[in-house]
């Protein structure tokens, strides 16, 4: 199957949000992925979007997020952008430590990497990129057997 | 669909029934302004039912546990009630499942609160 790319740049508000939600949710079901898989990675989309208008782009409406979706019919791969000043993956904390199990936020990206099978973050000087990976089931990744 | 909420007393327990998405934006500062409001008239025994929520983000988990602590601040008690298996989802996955107490029958959960 040949892959089919589909990507928005979008305002940093919160209407983005919902629609890179909304994009998710369809383009997951129309790649193989059933209701329950579908809303985790919409909800990955969704968390990784708030981070990039919120905490990267801080809601400024000079700056875009750019979101690509990209299906080949053995993963789904969805990449999203943002003009912020980056963001340092170590310094984030365990939002299932004790010390931080009570605290109001901090559970954005430990929910993503919950929901999608692979996350990888780069740094684009300036912006952050994020590439969130879910393998349709059944499929191998590269290199591994798909009865892993 | 966004968020609503009411509020109703049974047994001197405030009961608020919340439907549809807990999400940043206006879910989230629902629940905030309804918490912020039921303490402020003094009620001490809060039950949220989530029967309705269809959708819960990071934000909405973080307004459970800012209501959660609010109103422990306040000398008072939260509990959860009828949670739906995607909520009870996210709170097992991010081990709120051991922090709140949460009902699936609304009279057991009202007697469960201390008289």
């Amino acid at each position: 199957m040949n892959a089919t790319r589909v990507s928005y740049t979008l305002d940093s508000s919160l209407e983005s949000v919902n629609k890179a939600e909304s994009a998710a949710h369809d383009i997951a079901t129309k790649s193989g992925f059933d209701e329950d898989e579908a809303q985790r990675i919409s909800m990955a989309v969704r968390e990784a979007t708030v981070n990039a208008v919120l905490h990267g782009n801080a809601y400024d409406p000079k700056k875009r997020v750019t979101i690509a979706f990209e299906t080949t019919g053995k993963a789904l791969t969805v990449a999203i952008r943002d003009e912020g000043k980056g963001v340092n993956t170590d310094e984030i904390p365990d939002p299932l430590a004790p010390e931080n199990l009570l605290k109001q936020s901090g559970r954005g990206i430990f929910l993503i990497r919950a929901f999608m099978d692979e996350v990888r973050f780069r740094n684009m000087n300036p912006g952050t990129e994020i590439t969130l990976i879910k393998h349709v089931r059944g499929e191998a990744r590269d290199g591994e057997e798909a009865s892993k | 669909m966004t968020m609503k909420a009411s509020t109703r007393q049974v047994d001197g327990v405030t009961i608020v029934d919340l439907s549809g998405r807990i999400t940043l934006g206006e879910g989230s500062v629902v629940l905030r302004d309804t918490i912020r409001d039921v303490v402020g008239q003094g009620n001490k025994q809060i039950l949220l039912n989530l029967g309705d929520v269809t959708y819960i983000d990071s934000s909405g988990i973080g307004e459970l546990v800012s209501a959660y602590t609010s109103v422990r601040n306040q000398g008072g008690e939260l509990k959860l009630l009828n949670l739906t298996k995607k909520v009870h989802d996210l709170l097992q996955i991010t081990k709120l499942y051991t922090v709140f107490d949460i009902k699936d029958d609304e009279a057991a959960a009202i007697s469960a609160f201390a008289k």
